[in-house]
């Protein structure tokens, strides 16, 4: 091989690169998104009636969606109330709807974020959930 | 005709992909095509680069746009023209982070029955625009494959999303969703509509296109209007890494034609024209100093050549050259 040496350096290079997922891993455990919805308020309700404003899929999978919605509702048309799917209605709150549930949100909204490394601008506004505050303090 | 083929090969991806999820082949779309296309790409992408090295170049090539180093009374162009490697190094980084050579790029046209030739930037401009945007999605991507996000790939996908709009069906729109669709459309368009590009284009150069728009729908389609659980996928893509392959449940069938056309585009690359990654990097014109009358530059392929001298031919002819009369130098 002609210039071998600058050749095989190049290689390296790339080969260190392409495998970066691979190594980075190295040494970190393999962990899995585990959210809990066994919050003392959703414990409370008889258990027909431990249902979210949608369905569980669709919350899954447009939640994010959902709450810019809310948002735009809310505080750009004044519009504050939401009826779902099934005809029930709801505040369109982000505190006093969805968290009063899920109060818990490092076991519930951040394991999944974090795991799939995603940072909801929610808290750039809201009030963190005092859960948060009270560990801290713990600390 | 070029242009057909390629279409219906990456339709016909799309629907083996499609067909293949929907009886259930998961495990092979999810797990056994993107790890044998990574090590295709990987040793094919070693192999080319090897056998292009093996390749001689006897001399510089001094294919420059600028004057190259003369008389003192010259001032010699150090970039364009280099004749020292830290020139040269800069000629590297200025081709590979900006295509230095693609901006000279003229555009000659017939207007009025006279023929103009131009200056024309907008390949330039789309070529730009299209691998940057490529590098930062592909960096942004990496965050499915990496437990802990090294700030990179966090401060890419910031950056990204930064002016946070939300016309689309989620809270941030990445610029760059817009910026490779826009760029891609155009570099396809001008060999649709220019006839004199369309003249040289192959299936060869339409199928990387449509390939690469074939990703991008799928993936702008599960973002924005069909979602998918990320959370799901994660645990697949992170299975990869991890060498411990799960096939989750709950991710349909268009995460998996998008993870396969990534994969075709991987195995693919090391055979084709998008090995031009690779090959910027080596290209004999570019990454080599114009120092031609400076330095002895030995062809490789000069074999030792048989020479006599002319003593030994005297010592062979000697008794002959006399009787014929030639004079000799040595009695």
């Amino acid at each position: 091989m002609y210039d071998g040496g600058k050749i095989i350096f190049g290689l390296i290079i790339f080969i260190a690169l392409v495998t970066l997922p691979f190594t980075l891993g190295i040494g970190k455990e393999y962990i899995k998104a585990n959210p809990k919805i066994d919050t003392p308020e959703i414990m409370k309700l008889p258990e027909a009636e431990r249902k979210c404003v949608e369905s569980k899929d669709f919350m899954r999978k447009e939640h994010m969606k959902m709450l810019i919605e809310w948002r735009d509702a809310v505080v750009r048309d004044g519009k504050t109330l939401y009826v779902n799917s099934q005809g029930k209605t709801f505040n369109m709150s982000l505190q006093n709807t969805c968290m009063q549930c899920h109060s818990n949100k490092s076991k519930f909204c951040d394991e999944c974020h974090n795991y799939v490394k995603v940072k909801p601008y929610c808290w750039d506004c809201h009030l963190e959930p005092k859960e948060n505050i009270k560990k801290e303090a713990g600390l | 005709m070029g242009i057909g083929l390629a279409l219906i090969s990456v339709l016909g991806l799309i629907l083996f992909a499609y067909v293949g999820t929907t009886i259930g082949l998961n495990a092979l779309f999810g797990v056994v095509f993107p790890y044998a296309a990574f090590i295709i790409f990987v040793i094919g992408f070693i192999y080319r680069v090897v056998k292009w090295g093996k390749s001689p170049v006897p001399f510089r090539i001094p294919t420059t746009a600028g004057q190259h180093y003369s008389s003192l009374w010259f001032k010699q162009n150090k970039i364009d023209n280099p004749s020292t490697a830290w020139g040269v190094a800069l000629r590297m980084f200025f081709e590979i982070f900006t295509f230095r050579s693609l901006f000279r790029n003229t555009k000659a046209e017939i207007l009025q029955g006279r023929l103009y030739v131009g200056s024309s930037k907008w390949l330039w401009l789309g070529a730009l625009a299209f691998h940057y945007s490529f590098l930062i999605i592909f960096i942004r991507h990496l965050r499915f494959f990496t437990p802990e996000t090294p700030w990179v790939i966090s401060i890419a996908e910031s950056l990204d999303s930064f002016l946070q709009v939300h016309i689309l069906g989620s809270p941030l729109l990445y610029i760059t969703n817009i910026s490779i669709a826009v760029a891609l459309l155009y570099l396809l368009g001008r060999r649709i509509l220019d006839p004199k590009i369309k003249y040289i284009s192959l299936p060869s150069d339409y199928f990387p296109l449509f390939l690469i728009l074939g990703i991008i729908s799928t993936g702008v389609l599960m973002r924005y209007f069909f979602k998918v659980d990320v959370t799901a996928i994660k645990e697949l893509t992170l299975g990869l890494v991890y060498f411990k392959p799960v096939v989750p449940e709950g991710v349909g069938s268009l995460f998996y034609i998008h993870l396969f056309l990534v994969s075709i585009l991987f195995a693919y690359f090391p055979f084709s024209k998008l090995m031009h990654m690779g090959g910027v990097f080596l290209s004999p014109t570019r990454n080599l100093a114009n120092n031609n009358r400076m330095e002895r530059h030995i062809n490789p392929w000069d074999y030792p050549v048989k020479h006599r001298h002319y003593e030994e031919y005297e010592d062979e002819f000697r008794e002959k050259m006399k009787k014929a009369g030639i004079p000799v130098e040595k009695e």
